[in-house]
């Protein structure tokens, strides 16, 4: 078996969710079958729109570069035998199994023990941890380092111009730090308090959009669907909800737990929606951030998916639907420009509004004022 | 890969990187950074606050100055008005103790040329008495120069004397 058709029956294989025709169905508006490719003879494979998006959006042990070229990855195993690492090259030569503490297959994207009957040994592969450094985690790495050269320059020039108008870079990046600080962090936590939550937005808002366009890159080191992946999102709001539970007053805990002015009847109700709204808050904004970026990506491959697809019908067709794949991809790759800031902005500024509930001070009437009013009464 | 199912290995990068993203970045970029953007906005509000200070002092330094100006004005006028009067009480004085002097001149030389004019009264009146008498002598001594004159006279004087 060749490389080639081994990735394409793990694929087709995890292409099964439903969920994902449907979304094929809302985008393209045209039913694709994914088995299709099944039975066609070697080298007359048609273009699978399916496989291509979700190996784009989904994290990978190597990272496909341009045609057959993919940049192996290095593939770290931690398991009750030890540390081990590997490249990820050695998946792709062919081979069932790597021969290492275990024999190891990539099964579905995942690593998997191979037993000795040439079946998944679920009991072993339960004792491994990867920790591979995937597309995802090596998109991770550049993005920090762009984040790291472009803040430690701009600090820089901040020590370098003390006292001075800014310039360069800086210029470019102090307006987006006065928004974060001026438009998120005041209004949202007050003046009081926001001090300590501004390394904290700032990390999350620039770490969110550079890697939001880092994903729109389309050639080499961008391209990856980072922000787009639940572990990443998943770990930001984990963060956000720590902070947040951190920093909660006795106001915010009262008002969760012993919600003033609700009649006692009600309290229990009140208390439980509470608890739930803790964590759906974090809860929801990981679901947005992953599936606003996730979406995009799709959507823009979606269309160039099209030319393909068509091509595959007749090469005429192709040719006459890419330019309106190309028109329409510009259009979504502008649009995700947009989106990319917007959901940095959304979800810093979200969090900033769960750090604010979380330190705010209540004025409560003072107690003489209720027996005023019942006076009154 | 699948899509909704977070992977450990991806998580735990995540959280190494971005932890020390935050750390890096906390340290050595977003202090430095919002400390001197606070600087800039603390000396921006204080140069702010300087102008709308020297603002307010000079629209004071100017009402003082007019104020200086008015009185000087004011005590300029004075001044003249008193350098006016005194000058007018000066020439006043001159004036009055000019025509004391002068009566007072004009009364002396009256009253020496009247004294002169007396006594030249009283000399003339004593030369015309001689001459008076030395014509009278004169004439009598014509008169009486020969003797029938004086017989004339005798018989004449005679004749007016009457032995009663």
């Amino acid at each position: 078996m060749t490389v080639n058709q081994n990735r394409k029956i793990t694929v087709n294989q995890m292409l099964k969710p439903i969920f994902l025709t449907l979304l094929f169905n809302l985008f393209l508006g045209i039913s694709f079958s994914f088995g299709e490719n099944e039975g066609k003879k070697e080298g007359e494979e048609k273009f699978n729109a399916g496989e291509t998006i979700m190996e784009h959006v989904t994290d990978n042990h190597s990272w496909h570069i341009l045609g057959h070229t993919s940049l192996p990855l290095p593939v770290i195993i931690y398991s009750d035998k030890g540390v081990e690492c590997f490249s990820s090259s050695k998946f792709e030569e062919g081979r069932l199994a790597v021969q290492g503490n275990y024999n190891y297959g990539l099964i579905k994207g995942h690593i998997r023990v191979i037993g000795a009957d040439i079946k998944i040994d679920e009991a072993a592969t339960a004792k491994i941890w990867d920790f591979s450094i995937t597309k995802n985690v090596a998109s991770l790495f550049i993005g920090i380092t762009v984040m790291l050269m472009i803040f430690l320059s701009v600090a820089k020039s901040y020590r370098k111009n003390a006292g001075k108008a800014p310039s360069g870079l800086q210029s470019w990046i102090e307006p987006l730090i006065l928004f974060v600080r001026d438009d998120i962090a005041k209004p949202s936590i007050g003046e009081k308090h926001y001090r300590r939550f501004m390394p904290y937005l700032l990390t999350i808002f620039f770490f969110i959009w550079v890697n939001n366009l880092l994903g729109l890159i389309p050639i080499f080191p961008g391209g990856v669907n980072l922000t787009g992946n639940i572990a990443i999102t998943l770990t930001l709001a984990v963060l956000t909800f720590i902070i947040t539970t951190l920093n909660g007053n006795k106001h915010y805990w009262r008002h969760i737990f012993a919600m003033p002015g609700v009649p006692l009847w009600v309290l229990p109700l009140i208390t439980l929606i509470e608890i739930m709204g803790v964590f759906l808050k974090p809860f929801v904004l990981m679901i947005r951030l992953f599936a606003n970026i996730m979406a995009g990506h799709i959507i823009i491959l979606s269309f160039i998916s099209l030319i393909f697809i068509f091509g595959d019908m007749a090469k005429w067709i192709g040719y006459s639907v890419s330019p309106l794949s190309v028109g329409f991809s510009i259009f979504m790759g502008t649009l995700e420009l947009l989106v990319a800031f917007l959901q940095a902005y959304v979800f810093t500024l979200l969090s900033a509004i769960y750090f604010g509930a979380a330190v705010e001070e209540h004025h409560h009437p003072p107690q003489h004022h209720d027996t005023e009013q019942q006076a009154i009464i | 890969m699948d899509l909704v199912k977070p992977e450990i290995g991806l998580m735990f990068w995540m959280i190494l990187s971005f932890g020390i993203v935050l750390f890096l970045l906390t340290k050595f970029a977003w202090k430095p950074i919002t400390k001197a953007l606070n600087e800039r906005d603390a000396s921006i509000q204080d140069a702010l606050d300087t102008a709308k200070r020297t603002k307010d002092e000079m629209v004071a330094l100017k009402s003082d100055n007019e104020k200086l100006l008015v009185q000087a004005r004011a005590e300029r006028d004075l001044m003249l008005k008193e350098a006016r009067d005194t000058k007018d009480a000066i020439i006043a004085e001159a004036k009055t103790k000019a025509a004391a002097e002068a009566n007072k001149m004009i009364k002396t030389a009256r009253e020496a040329i009247n004294s002169e004019k007396n006594a030249a009264i009283a000399e003339l009146k004593n030369q015309v008495a001689i001459l008076s008498v030395d014509i009278a002598e004169k004439i009598l001594r014509h008169e009486l120069a020969n003797d029938d004159k004086q017989k004339a006279l005798m018989t004449n004087l005679m004749k007016d004397v009457n032995l009663n």
